[in-house]
């Protein structure tokens, strides 16, 4: 009996740093076609380390995979160039948002076509589908990323990833440092990618309570290994999960508002 | 009145010839974060190589041609073969790299074209001419405005082109330019080309002034005050940075110089570069990162 294999297929990863610090010590997780997969953990647990292992950033900071196979639409990427895998459509988000400071908002998502090779006709219609879902970024199009709000520039990390016309987005940490508020709007951004579009994502957060209300499925990352895994709404009941991985302030912070 | 003006417009016109050299520097610190000690190098290379080739009896336009593809040609070499191997390295390591290619560069240069010291003709007479009330050299006039050709065609290719916008992008934070697909090693390709490029036109002019000779190399050394006071990443940056040293030092030579003993000029960069430190160590145009509060 076969199956079709799903999306995204990591199998028992190993990555180190520097040759010498073990960052992640048998990762399996899978991802099918559409989903919105959540790498819950705490700071270190190697939710990154996961993501960048996919997009082969890892290489970049002088991290390897070690051992272990990724599959993503059923071909082995692993150590693949990143922007071959860009141009195939998967991106990642960086942690931080990591804007280009002294580009201008408009120039930061024009940045992500670039890969594409694209008319500057067919660049502009993709802006103002990135424009539409953020409103913000237009009034702001001029203004240098790196003087626009931690909200904004989220923004602007997110439009210029999809500038690349992904199927599948690592999305690290979008909640970071941000208001509740501009966390949530980003969040149903996400889903109405999802819905709209069928982009795939893997959603790394330490806000596990939030991330549970967007995704379908999720892994417990601790330190290097998956811990525990299931549907989102199984997560989000058991009580040991919200307890280990929500400190009491930000459990405040983050609870799911009823409308 | 008319001597203070000519002392201070001869000041900034030689304040270009050393923009031109740091403009190599800047490039190069920007994509990739390197400080090229070889730049200097590869502006002798580039001199000596077509003068050579117009010894041999080339004639003026097959051997620039010549010349710069050899010199973009060997810019790429380096970071092909030198820098590549390097990545990831310290910063530390990757100056002393370009150190040692530095002595390479002049070791082929003097094996292949020889050490002494050559004539360079661009056919331009330096004679003198009148604007208004002073005397301007001709030559002086030309590489201001060669440079300035040079300027506001690279800040054109930096704001306008998709690699121009890229090489921004990279300087900003190569890990995101990365992450959107952006190929480092494509674009470091392409602007070791243009040092080599910016290389190539310095060599000339400065090869025209002073002769070409192993002295060449040491035109690095009147561009680091000048990257001081400009920034490191600004390539505006470097043609003020390099008008202020000129300027500031053919002044001080005149009207300081009795008074310290002369050949004030010789030093009087490095002090406004020192002072220029303290005050404002990322220099005049530099990025400072934009952090918001």
């Amino acid at each position: 009996m076969n199956a079709p294999e799903p999306f995204l297929v990591v199998e028992n990863v190993e990555a180190v740093y520097g040759q010498a610090i073990l960052a992640l010590r048998g990762v399996s997780l899978t991802l099918g076609e559409g989903g919105v997969v959540a790498l819950l953990g705490a700071n270190g647990a190697g939710k990154s380390t996961t993501l960048k292992a996919i997009s082969n950033l890892i290489r970049a900071e002088r991290g390897q995979v070690s051992q272990g196979t990724i599959r993503w639409r059923g071909r082995d990427i692993l150590g693949r160039d990143p922007s071959a895998l860009v141009s195939d459509g998967l991106v990642q988000v960086l942690e931080g948002r990591h804007v280009f400071p002294q580009l201008t908002v408009e120039q930061n998502l024009i940045t992500g076509a670039y890969v594409r090779g694209l008319s500057k006709l067919r660049i502009a219609d993709d802006l103002e589908r990135i424009y539409a879902w953020f409103p913000r970024l237009k009034a702001r199009r001029q203004s240098r990323a790196g003087l626009t709000s931690g909200g904004e520039q989220q923004m602007v990390a997110i439009g210029r990833a999809l500038m690349t016309r992904p199927t599948l987005v690592l999305l690290d940490e979008p909640s970071m440092g941000l208001a509740p508020l501009i966390v949530e709007e980003i969040f149903e951004i996400v889903r109405q990618l999802n819905r709209d579009s069928g982009v795939s994502f893997l959603l790394a957060e330490q806000n596990a309570n939030l991330a549970l209300r967007y995704a379908d499925h999720a892994y417990v990352l601790e330190t290097g290994r998956v811990v525990a895994s299931g549907a989102a709404s199984e997560l989000a009941r058991r009580d040991e999960i919200k307890n280990i991985y929500l400190g009491g302030g930000s459990a405040a912070a983050a609870k799911p508002t009823r409308h | 009145m008319s001597f203070f003006l000519e002392t201070l417009v001869g000041g900034l016109l030689a304040g270009v010839m050393y923009s031109l050299v740091a403009i190599g520097f800047v490039l190069i610190y920007k994509a990739s974060g390197i400080f090229n000690f070889a730049q200097g190098s590869m502006v002798l290379f580039a001199a000596l190589a077509f003068v050579t080739l117009r010894e041999a009896g080339w004639d003026f336009v097959p051997a620039l041609l010549v010349t710069l593809v050899v010199m973009v040609a060997g810019a790429i070499a380096i970071e092909r073969f030198v820098l590549r191997a390097l990545i990831g390295q310290s910063d530390l390591t990757l100056f002393m790299a370009t150190l040692g290619l530095s002595f390479v560069i002049e070791g082929l240069a003097q094996l292949f074209m020889g050490a002494s010291v050559h004539e360079l003709n661009l056919g331009i007479d330096d004679i003198p001419i009148e604007v208004g009330p002073i005397l301007v050299s001709q030559f002086d006039l030309l590489a201001a405005a060669t440079a300035g050709a040079l300027v506001i065609s690279l800040s054109l290719f930096f704001n306008f082109t998709r690699i121009g916008i890229s090489l921004r992008a990279i300087a900003d934070d190569p890990l995101a330019a990365q992450s959107i697909g952006i190929r480092l090693p494509t674009l470091w390709r392409i602007v070791w080309g243009v040092a080599g490029l910016v290389a190539l036109v310095a060599g000339l002019l400065w090869g025209a002034r002073q002769g070409v000779q192993f002295s060449l190399t040491l035109v690095v050394l009147k561009a680091l005050p000048v990257l001081i006071i400009g920034g490191f990443t600004s390539i505006g940056g470097a043609i003020v940075g390099g008008l202020l040293i000129g300027a500031s030092e053919s002044l001080a030579e005149i009207y300081l110089g009795d008074l310290l003993g002369g050949s004030v000029s010789t030093w009087f960069a490095y002090v406004v570069a020192l002072a220029f430190l303290l005050i404002r160590p990322a220099g005049l145009f530099g990025d400072r990162a934009i952090e918001r509060v």
